[in-house]
């Protein structure tokens, strides 16, 4: 059963602003206690805002930019800051000194590096030649430029560049009344509608102290979003080592996944679900019989889909042993979700900073980090997602009312909001400034961190097996690039 | 080869017999009907896109969220109707009293009436039209029984298919790709964002220039476009409606 009590998207007076060396010396001991970062930002107070979380524990604490705009960076000693250092230098041209890899990352309006004049890294040595992918790709997937170094066959380095996918999104969550922007938000990453969706009502529902109803469908709809995504992942990794009929059982699994959410809701993703005080649409007593049918249906077919692809012994010698991030990287990177559970790191916001109370729930990890562990692991969370989805139908009361009144905001508040979505820890982080709009809203998608996995988990692999390994992290550009 | 056998088994046939004509879940919001006297400025007040103009409401620019079918049921209903394109940008506005959209008089040439090359370009599109387009050659949409299929290259493309509102950072690479394709070429728009801008028209990260010089054959709107519209709309322009 599902406890509502349970409360981590906290709302809080601002923090004291203290001094750089006090902010920087308390992130050190934090990290040394076994905080993760969850966001490190600037903010238009000119503020430097941290972030850092561990299981049940969350702290939150800021300085204001240094008049140098020069500040010793965090990266060297804890790797974990590396994107969000070089975010702060990019938005706000705070430098933190040091960092080794101090390149843009979304080249937004205004910056001063146009996305075509990036530099990447390259070579002088007759030894090494250079491919470039992207970011048009050869099949219907987002814009990204990957860059290798390769010696021969084998990846020496790459470069991964974002930002074309850049839409200025975080500056028109701020403009204008802050509960309105449910539309805008579902196209954070258009896959991860109910994630993202759930990360800002929570949000907006703290600012302004009230309580959602429908936590239970939320709950739902964000299970069913991450059995869908993790069904799409299995397909494409079949399709990737050319064993097509996983290809296609797991595509056909996935469109009754995602059928089912049409119809709850009427959109294929989740759009149009949730709204900023609960949900859009009930349902009734034949709608759940029916979704109990065909999870369980789907739970049987998933289960022989992948036992039939797992005994496939061409299948695995192509996973197996392929990608690998170790343990230790995935812990001092501050990966989350599939990139950090597949390497034994059980980071998971739902046993971490549960929104709805999971009891009972375990986090399910591998301990291989390679591109078989992240498909194994991705079966494991579906199995265990269809088995939390027949609980939550069983609890779902269709006479349960599925909106509350939301007030307005409690000015000068900031807010919290964490949700494990289908890629990991998706953090969004807010201030409000009067009654309806927010001062600053970030938005933290766990691709953001996890990119560089990819990039470490290709070095030294074979070329060919790169589309396997990007495949087998499924991460999003739209969610980093914003 | 058990297992397979068995997991093969279950699975049963999965192909969409017939994706024309095919029935749709009730809840699928697809193709509105505007009441006759419906206050079109009311319902514009509520639009996330501002899609309802003078004339009545622009499919090009709506994003199907439901804010105005739900608090005005009586001027405003989505039909499970995916059949939803066009061939101009102003057979795309439903008026008022108006059920089905116009027919489109736009055919390619015979000689792609069995075979026809799509090259997607994603321009800072969410991934939702990117996996659609992804899904309408899957098992069960299959639009490859038509002879439509997604190539790699843009030398192999007869027609370039764009997703998203184009990003400035993307807004070359577009060029780009849409210059490699050999001519004969078309171009066709997919999704709100796409046709419009949708959600981000006035984003300043934006740059929809391409568009001022390129004419699109075919507009498919949806926020995603629904498979089921994407394979009844290229084969309407393939083999006729």
């Amino acid at each position: 059963m599902l406890k509502t009590d349970v409360n981590y998207s906290p709302v809080l007076e601002p923090p004291q602003i203290e001094s750089l060396d006090s902010f920087l010396d308390r992130i050190r001991r934090l990290v040394i206690q076994g905080f993760q970062p969850l966001a490190f930002f600037g903010t238009n107070e000119k503020l430097i805002y941290a972030l850092l979380g561990k299981p049940h524990e969350l702290e939150l604490f800021c300085t204001p930019f240094p008049e140098s705009l020069h500040y010793p960076s965090l990266t060297p000693e804890f790797p974990a800051f590396q994107i969000f250092e070089r975010e702060l230098y990019e938005e706000y041209g705070i430098v933190p000194s040091n960092h080794p890899w101090l390149k843009s990352v979304r080249h937004p309006l205004g910056g001063s590096i146009k996305i075509e004049d990036y530099s990447f890294l390259s070579s002088d040595s007759k030894l090494i030649h250079e491919v470039g992918v992207g970011p048009v790709h050869a099949g219907v997937i987002e814009p990204g430029h990957f860059r290798f170094l390769m010696q021969g066959e084998i990846v020496e380095h790459l470069e991964i560049q974002l930002g074309y996918q850049h839409r200025d999104l975080i500056n028109m969550l701020i403009s204008g009344s802050l509960a309105q922007k449910m539309p805008l938000v579902e196209t954070i990453a258009g896959d991860t509608v109910i994630g993202h969706g759930t990360a800002y009502c929570r949000l907006v529902e703290s600012l302004a102290e009230s309580s959602p109803q429908a936590n239970d469908i939320r709950s739902l709809l964000l299970e069913m979003e991450r059995v869908a995504m993790h069904l799409s992942t299995l397909s494409a990794l079949a399709g990737d080592v050319a064993y097509i009929m996983g290809q296609n059982l797991f595509a056909a699994l996935r469109t009754t996944v995602i059928n089912s959410t049409l119809s709850i809701c009427g959109s294929r993703f989740g759009k149009r679900a949730l709204c900023v005080g609960g949900v859009n649409y009930p349902l009734n007593k034949t709608l759940i019989d029916t979704l109990k049918a065909k999870m369980h249906k789907c739970a049987v077919q998933i289960r022989s889909t992948t036992e039939a692809m797992f005994a496939c012994t061409s299948l695995l010698s192509r996973f197996d042993d392929t990608g690998k991030i170790s343990n230790a990287d995935a812990l001092r990177f501050g990966f989350s979700g599939i990139s950090a559970k597949a390497s034994g790191v059980a980071v998971d916001a739902r046993a971490d900073f549960p929104i709805w109370g999971y009891p009972g729930f375990e986090v399910q990890t591998e301990s291989t980090g390679d591109v078989y562990a992240r498909a194994n692991l991705r079966y494991m969370e579906i199995m265990q997602s269809l088995q939390m989805i027949q609980e939550l139908l069983d609890q779902i009361d269709p006479s349960a009312p599925i909106q509350a009144p939301v007030n307005e905001l409690i000015p000068d508040r900031i807010a919290i909001s964490i949700v494990e979505g289908a890629r990991g820890r998706i953090v969004h982080i807010a201030k409000s400034k009067d009654a309806h709009s927010a001062l600053w809203y970030k938005v933290i998608d766990p691709s953001l961190m996890n990119w560089q996995a990819l990039s470490m988990a290709v070095a030294n692999e074979q070329i060919s097996d790169f589309p396997l390994c990007n495949k087998s992290f499924d991460l999003s550009y739209c969610g980093s690039d914003l | 080869m058990l297992h397979l056998l068995q997991a093969r088994f279950r699975h049963g046939y999965q192909a969409i017999p017939d994706p024309l004509t095919v029935g749709i879940d009730p809840a699928f919001p697809g193709l509105p009907e505007l009441a006759i006297d419906a206050d079109l400025e009311l319902l514009n007040k509520l639009c996330p896109t501002k899609a309802f103009t003078s004339q009545g409401l622009d499919l090009g620019r709506c994003i199907f969220c439901g804010l105005c079918s739900r608090k005005y049921p009586e001027m405003i209903v989505f039909r499970p109707n995916y059949k939803m394109a066009a061939d101009s940008r102003e057979k795309l506005i439903m008026a008022p009293g108006q059920t089905v959209l116009p027919k489109m008089d736009f055919m390619l040439p015979r000689k792609f009436r069995y075979s026809f090359a799509l090259r997607s370009v994603s321009a800072a599109g969410c991934n939702a039209c990117e996996m659609e387009l992804g899904a309408s050659n899957n098992v069960n949409f299959d639009i490859s029984r038509y002879g439509v299929e997604t190539v790699a290259s843009p030398r192999h493309a007869d027609a370039l298919i764009l997703t998203g509102p184009i990003s400035r950072n993307m807004a070359d690479a577009l060029n780009e790709t849409w210059r490699a394709i050999p001519e004969p070429k078309y171009l066709i728009l997919c999704g709100a964002c796409a046709i419009s801008g949708g959600l981000f028209a006035d984003s300043a990260a934006i740059d929809r220039s391409f568009l001022k010089h390129w004419q699109a054959c075919l507009y498919i709107p949806g926020c995603p476009a629904h498979p089921l519209s994407i394979v009844s709309a290229m084969y309407s322009i393939m083999r006729g409606s």
